[in-house]
């Protein structure tokens, strides 16, 4: 690769392609913002589209339960064994089930459930509106006197924001029963003593602190579909670009925002 | 009937990064007729009728409505102008996700909240006039043809009865019998409503067919306008070489 100026090749040149890709990072951040924004308006202001918030809820929702509940019931079972093993170490082998119900209603509940979001429902909204957009199905809703921002963007977020905490709280229960099922299967531990250890053990602000999670990484999840698949450009190749994006971002910023969420809970 | 035109574009500007795409474009047209607009690939035809319906924003200029600039418009304005016009794009257009009935009653049911029973009703009655039977209004757009797409496009156009129908190249893509079906409905449709049709499209057998008058873009302006029947009598250089197609002459080939 050439520079035009001079004949230089771009590698040589740091400081000019560190300040294009501040530039590009920094457009970027912004216009997301702005997305976000009109996407919140859209979603506290008429007018509403409630046939297409059900669908959403439907797809997003219902359609993410296997997913979702799989997902839990095995990650729940391993980390059983994981603590069941580690605290054998110090002799802690019975706190292993307090142990399994913080990490998933906390953490592994909220976090495994977005990233199956992010992979199945982030990728299918960038999909599906990059492809609008290379068709001009967008353009076509607008000339129709509709807000694709009311019609296509804000029943994705409020689906998604109502729906991933649901989806949470399935996982919370499907996560502890696949470690009680190991636990009282394999490692031979009482399983009405598990439950009450499980229960007297876990507080409300343990389970509500991870559906708060849920509600964040949901807009996440749903923004980040809505925000690549809108603004995805040159046909096939800008529709596939826009999805890989998508899933990306929405990793990254479930990530990032989970521990700043921790950061915060904690400290307060 | 008054001197207004009915949509009027003044000294429109638009700039894609290096290229200038329209360069202070004078257009009108009065209601009740067709224009259609003729020129070569990237001259900005579909840039000019992008700027007409609001999608694309020029960097100066004006367009008029009934004498009302609507660059610029707020949300509710922009949404009643809206509510003025119906649009055939070129490639339908249609919504993956909805049947045929519901593609064309759209904007009967999400923008002017017409009752879903009725909205179908108008829409069975839109498809009629393109002479497409009930019997697709359950289909979904994957399921018909290039042709049958383009007759629904142009019920979904038509079913609100708008005042201005925009035309994006409307037989690409078809076979010279389809095309013609499809001219000939929309000659049918624009006379029917009495509305003021513009068109765009490479294809000269449909501007004759469905324009009372042609105008032809070139670098972003209009270099010739007249009949139909002035197209084969025109000496205007661009004219003759876009009839004759003749890759040599004022215009270069975008190949």
């Amino acid at each position: 690769m050439v520079a035009a100026s001079g004949g230089v090749p771009a590698f040589f040149r740091p400081a000019r392609v560190i300040g294009r890709s501040t530039l590009a990072a920094l457009r970027m951040v912004g216009g997301v913002a702005v997305f976000a924004v009109r996407g919140v308006v859209a979603c506290f202001t008429p007018r509403w589209f409630p046939i297409q918030l059900l669908r959403q809820l439907i797809a997003i929702g219902f359609f993410s339960l296997p997913v979702v509940g799989l997902t839990a019931v095995f990650t729940g079972a391993a980390l059983a064994l994981n603590i069941y093993t580690g605290g054998g170490r110090f002799n802690a082998e019975q706190v292993m089930p307090q142990i399994v119900a913080l990490g998933i209603t906390r953490e592994l509940g909220p976090v495994l459930a977005a990233l199956m979001l992010a992979g199945r429902v982030s990728a299918a909204i960038a999909a599906e509106i990059g492809a609008m957009r290379a068709t001009e199905q967008i353009d076509a809703m607008r000339t129709l006197s509709t807000d694709p921002f009311r019609y296509l963007v804000a029943p994705r977020l409020t689906a998604a924001v109502l729906a991933l905490p649901l989806l949470t709280a399935v996982a919370d229960i499907i996560g502890v029963a696949g470690g009680w099922l190991v636990a009282v299967r394999i490692l031979d531990f009482n399983p009405t003593v598990y439950v009450r250890n499980t229960v007297s053990f876990i507080q409300g602000w343990d389970i509500g602190s991870g559906l708060i999670k849920a509600a964040v990484f949901g807009f996440i999840v749903a923004l980040m579909g809505c925000y690549h698949g809108y603004n995805a450009k040159g046909g096939a190749r800008g529709v596939g670009r826009a999805t890989t994006h998508a899933v990306v971002s929405s990793a990254i910023l479930i990530f990032a925002s989970d521990y700043l969420l921790t950061t915060l809970f904690t400290a307060a | 009937m008054t001197d207004t035109p009915k949509l009027e574009w003044k000294g429109v500007k638009k700039r894609f990064d290096t290229a200038q795409v329209l360069d202070g474009l004078d257009l009108s047209v009065p209601a009740g007729r067709s224009l259609v607009i003729i020129g070569g690939s990237g001259q900005g035809k579909s840039v000019t009728i992008k700027v007409a319906m609001g999608l694309v924003r020029p960097d100066a200029g004006q367009v008029l409505v009934d004498g009302k600039d609507m660059i610029g418009m707020g949300g509710r304005a922009r949404r009643e102008l809206f509510s003025r016009i119906g649009v055939l794009f070129q490639g339908a257009a249609l919504f993956d996700s909805l049947n045929v009935w519901e593609n064309v009653a759209f904007r009967l049911i999400n923008a002017d909240g017409v009752p879903r029973k009725e909205a179908k009703d108008r829409a069975i009655q839109a498809l009629a006039r393109v002479r497409l039977g009930p019997e697709i209004a359950n289909r979904f757009p994957s399921e018909l043809s290039g042709g049958m797409q383009k007759r629904v496009g142009l019920a979904r156009a038509v079913v609100a009865n708008p005042e201005i129908i925009f035309f994006d190249e409307p037989t690409t893509g078809l076979d010279p019998i389809t095309s013609a079906a499809i001219n000939e409905l929309i000659v049918d449709q624009v006379k029917d409503l009495g509305c003021t049709a513009v068109s765009i499209t490479h294809d000269l057998a449909s501007a004759r067919t469905i324009g009372d008058e042609i105008a032809m873009l070139h670098g972003g302006k209009i270099v010739w306008r007249g009949p139909p029947s002035a197209l084969d009598t025109s000496d205007n250089p661009y004219v003759r070489q876009f009839v004759d197609g003749r890759p040599d002459g004022p215009m270069s080939a975008a190949v």
